[in-house]
């Protein structure tokens, strides 16, 4: 712990546990048997069975799951373009607008773009739904993916797609086989983040969605509101989870590029 | 072809972020100076196009500023609009306090340990917003955790009223967004050089010193970003004072969704909208800047720095 | 040095001429080329023939453009003017993969996705060759530079020295007409650059590759090269051989980017050709000059013709040229070529001993000594009056 006073440490430790002991609580009292939320009645599964035998609920969460595939193949492909666009079109017309408007949906509170994407698709007499959803999810994401691969390119080191040229490849060529593949890793984590950006969002899916494509997210939300009850925890624990093992398998392959990141670096 | 290629690269995007944001801003604009109907879409004039000119002429002149007026003389907006800033400027303020000795501590920490204090400050953030607030309706309502185990400690005999107060919205605000805090901070203090600390200490500045005249200065673009990361979307923020705060905490964002939602009243909706808008631009217009400016120098540095300080993917 | 009726400076190669013979074809034309940046011009107007088979240098400060003439032969910068030509072929719009021409980056550019077998193959997948073929013409390769044993190593499990063979390596498996090679040698360290110096010259020989090379060191430069081109502000200033370049500088320029040189500002007075000199030896071409600080006469032997009294000069010596003793050791002190001052500094390198003289009107000069014994008896010491002299064959004189 060499260089970390005692102030620094008692600032890690809090800090740590103010972000996890909620969390903990969360996921420790899903398995508990007694429907009271505070008190601990012993060990048990139950709510997980009746989590899945919860039709709604499991409607719910597979719309979520597609809207959330969707969302992050569009938003992947559009980011990257876009990230591109950023780092290797220099000035072209309309830049400043372009780099506002990758910049301003991240910030921007979730209410005005919900409602701001209801109104257009109202307006073009649009049915809501499964893709309205996917759209609305798309826009915001994209600018996340955007950044991250955008990030990653700055970094890239542009003579190594000069060696390619130089050693004869065409530039399609050089794009497939040496900037993807470089650039993968952060291709990759936007793909992840646009995914759990989508699967995360209350706001928004709350406005664009109609009829028959209700989300996990807005279930919980007015299972919550209503009181919540320990099938909700059970259904916190296992997002909790799959995010964790997806975040775990994140870092790992962050850990490679970063790797290669630092031998291209010296 | 290779031309054309190159143009779609900038294309595409650009439509549309153009058609899903852009136009959608306009139409939000268009709306909050309609009336509403109850009508299918619940709001009138409608554009008609295939009226040609004269319908264009029709469409502006039926278009008003009675929506702004409304909310400008119902005190329900301004108050809402009061409340959300200054909720949001303590909240920032709060995040802050708490989020620098964080930052600072992981800086500082051993260089292997750092990418895994990283991941641990964004690990939380990856799971659901919604169900980290929901977490904290079990802590703090009477017969909560925190209550249980005070009470159980002795240090209370009442339960304290946290929940639907103020209060509960400061904790699971700060809560949410302290990893948005922490990681711009700790971005920009990684990066700065440990011995300016050592020569500021070596021309005789106390420890505290050294820390006000050279640390915070050098962090201030990561303060910057940091809190414009959290002031921006707090004061628009719907879910926590909707699920926390009780009735009587205003914000816009919920008076918003309850114009939206509960009221149907869609024109006064997109006017709250515009005007929530107009108070951010400032602010959203700074962190393009600063963000930009940030990417820039992160080029030029080479590899280290890296993305907007929001992205989840990032880690060194 | 040669000395005699013909003078002759330091060669790498003293059977391999090709720029002195007039039947010679160049192999690479820059024809008038010129670049600018916006406003700024990178290369002005240049013009330069390279030959078939040659080692070649390009040598200029940071920022000279000799990157940027390199970069527009690879084909990553289009000239602004004139034309390049290789063979009989205008390189113009051809681009960078189709050009015979291969590149050693600076940073050596290996791709980290790939294993250096894979890194060396790359260019021959792109011209589609038989697979078998590959495999044997990267064995080649790795076995040039000694790299069999790391085939199936990943770039960052190179050491620096390693990385730059499998650059090399990677380069050079097209068989490329002109390898390019761009500070191949500045990641290295000093020994083992001077080590890895000697071996790209054993391979470029071994090949018979033309080899253009771009450096600002100039050590690097003499060592390699068969002949140097120093550029300045975008603009050849001398092309020649190694020799040439220290001996016989063109300019101030080049005297005083490469090596150490003393300048001192004078006067014709009279001589050359058919001048008198204070009847010197004969050789004809002897300056008597006079310096314009203080009243140092010179006397120096340089061959050039267009010198006429009056004309304003400098003399210039390289330090290792000079002789340094005490004063009352002079015989004559005040004699031509002969400057007094004290001792300022000293610097002894081993190899070496620097005299820094501060001459007695001010001028601080530079003389080194070679320390050819282990032992100076009664070496000169610091504040020491001494004299300072050289031959007149060891001075130039540069007119710019």
């Amino acid at each position: 712990m060499r260089g970390l006073s005692f102030f620094n440490v008692a600032a890690l430790t809090l800090g740590l546990a103010f972000l996890y002991i909620p969390i903990l609580l969360l996921v420790i009292y899903s398995f508990n048997e007694s429907r009271l939320v505070t008190v601990w009645g012993g060990f048990s599964t139950r709510w997980y069975g009746e989590l899945f035998r919860n039709e709604p609920l499991m409607r719910a969460a597979w719309v979520t799951i597609r809207v959330a595939f969707v969302t992050a193949i569009f938003a992947t492909i559009l980011g990257t373009l876009a990230a591109l666009a950023l780092t290797r079109h220099g000035r072209f017309r309309g830049r400043a607008l372009f780099t506002g408007l990758i910049y301003a949906p991240m910030v921007m509170p979730e209410v005005i773009t919900g409602l701001s994407l209801l109104l257009l698709f109202v307006a073009i007499n649009l049915d809501r739904g499964f893709w309205t959803i996917a759209v609305a999810h798309t826009t915001f994401a994209m600018c996340f993916v955007t950044v991250i691969v955008q990030s990653r390119l700055m970094a890239f080191d542009r003579t190594l797609e000069e060696a390619a040229l130089d050693l004869g490849a065409p530039p399609w060529k050089v794009f497939f086989t040496i900037t993807l593949p470089i650039v993968a890793p952060a291709i990759l984590a936007g793909f992840l983040l646009a995914f759990t950006l989508s699967m995360d969002d209350l706001v928004i899916a709350s406005f664009t969605s109609g009829p028959g494509a209700t989300t996990l997210p807005m279930r919980i939300y007015s299972q919550v509101r209503l009181g919540g009850t320990p099938e909700i925890n059970a259904a916190s624990a296992i997002l909790i989870g799959l995010v964790a093992t997806a975040v775990v398998i994140a870092t790992i392959v962050m850990r490679r590029s970063a790797r290669m990141r630092a031998a291209q670096a010296d | 072809m290779q031309h054309f290629t190159r143009r779609l690269v900038i294309i595409i995007p650009y439509l549309w972020l153009a058609a899903f944001f852009l136009w959608p801003m306009a139409i939000v604009l268009k709306i909050a100076l309609s009336e509403p109907r109850l009508a299918q879409p619940p709001y009138w004039p409608l554009l008609d196009l295939a009226a040609g000119w004269d319908g264009l002429v029709a469409f502006f002149k039926a278009l008003s500023f009675e929506n702004f007026v409304f909310l400008a003389q119902d005190d329900l907006y301004i108050a809402s609009l009061l409340s959300s800033l200054r909720i949001s400027l303590i909240s920032t303020a709060i995040l802050i306090t708490i989020g620098f000795p964080i930052a600072h501590a992981m800086a500082r920490a051993p260089r292997s340990w750092r990418p895994i204090l990283v991941a641990a400050m964004i690990l939380p953030f990856w799971t659901s917003f919604l169900i980290r607030v929901y977490a904290w309706i079990g802590i703090l309502r009477p017969e909560g955790f925190l209550n249980h185990y005070l009470i159980g400690a002795g240090l209370i005999s009442e339960p304290l009223t946290i929940l639907n107060t103020e209060y509960a919205v400061f904790i699971a605000l700060v809560y949410t967004y302290l990893p948005f805090m922490v990681l711009p901070l700790y971005a920009t203090l990684e990066r700065m050089d440990h011995t300016l600390i050592e020569a500021a200490r070596d021309l005789g500045a106390s420890r505290a010193r050294a820390f006000w005249t050279v640390t915070v200065p050098l962090a201030k673009p990561g303060i910057i970003a940091g809190s414009l990361l959290c002031f921006i979307p707090i004061t628009g923020e719907f879910v926590v004072p909707d699920l926390l705060g009780g009735s009587q905490t205003l914000m816009i964002g919920r008076t918003l969704w309850v114009e939206f939602f509960s009221n149907r009243d869609w024109p006064v909706a997109a006017a709250v909208a515009m005007v929530l808008l107009v108070v951010l631009v400032v602010p959203i217009v700074i962190f393009r800047e600063a963000e930009s400016r940030r990417m820039e120098a992160g080029a030029k540095g080479g590899a280290k720095g890296g993305a907007g300080a929001r992205d989840k993917g990032e880690r060194p | 040095m040669k000395r005699g009726g013909v003078r002759a400076v330091g060669a790498v190669r003293q059977d391999f001429a090709p720029w002195a013979d007039p039947g010679a074809v160049p192999f690479i034309r820059f024809e008038n080329v010129s670049k600018r940046f916006g406003d700024q011009v990178a290369v002005a107007d240049l013009s330069l023939d390279i030959y078939q088979g040659e080692f070649f240098c390009l040598l200029g400060p940071s920022g000279c453009g000799k990157s940027t003439l390199m970069r527009m032969l690879a084909g990553f910068e289009a000239p602004t003017g004139g034309r390049i030509l290789l063979g009989d072929a205008d390189l113009a719009g051809v681009a960078p993969n189709r050009r015979p021409v291969n590149m050693m980056f600076q940073s050596y550019a290996l791709f980290p996705h790939m294993s250096v077998e894979k890194n060396i193959a790359y260019g021959l997948r792109q011209e589609g060759m038989a697979r078998d073929a590959i495999a044997a013409r990267v064995a080649d390769m790795l076995k040039l530079v000694q790299m069999e044993r790391f085939a199936g190593r990943a770039p960052d499990q190179l050491s620096g020295g390693q990385r730059q063979r499998v650059a090399l390596a990677r380069a050079l498996a097209k068989r490329p007409r002109v390898l390019l090679l761009d500070e191949p040698l500045a990641a290295l360290d000093k020994k083992l650059r001077e080590e890895t110096q000697f071996e790209l010259m054993d391979i470029q020989i071994e090949l018979g590759t033309t080899f253009i090379v771009v450096t600002h060191d100039q050590e690097e430069a003499m060592t390699m090269a068969d002949r140097i081109a120093v550029m300045d502000a975008g603009r050849v200033v001398q092309v020649a051989t190694p020799g040439v370049i220290y001996e016989q500088p063109a300019s101030r320029f080049v005297a005083d980017f490469v090596g150490e040189i003393n300048l001192f500002e004078a006067r014709v007075e009279g001589g050359g050709a058919g001048g008198d000199a204070g009847g010197a030896a004969g050789d004809g071409a002897l300056w008597s000059l006079r310096a314009s600080e203080g009243e140092t006469a010179f006397r120096v032997d340089d061959p050039d013709e267009a010198l006429a009294p009056g004309d304003a000069v400098a003399v210039a010596v390289r330090p290792e040229k000079m002789r340094v003793f005490r004063e009352a050791e002079a015989a004559d002190a005040g004699a031509v070529n002969t400057l007094a001052g004290e001792i300022w500094d000293i610097g002894y390198l081993g190899d070496w001993t620097v005299y820094r003289i501060k001459l007695d009107n001010g001028r601080i000069i530079r003389v080194t000594r070679a320390n050819a014994t282990r032992f100076t008896e009664n070496p000169l010491a610091l504040e020491e009056r001494v004299c300072v002299d050289f031959a007149p064959d060891a001075a130039v004189i540069l007119r710019d």
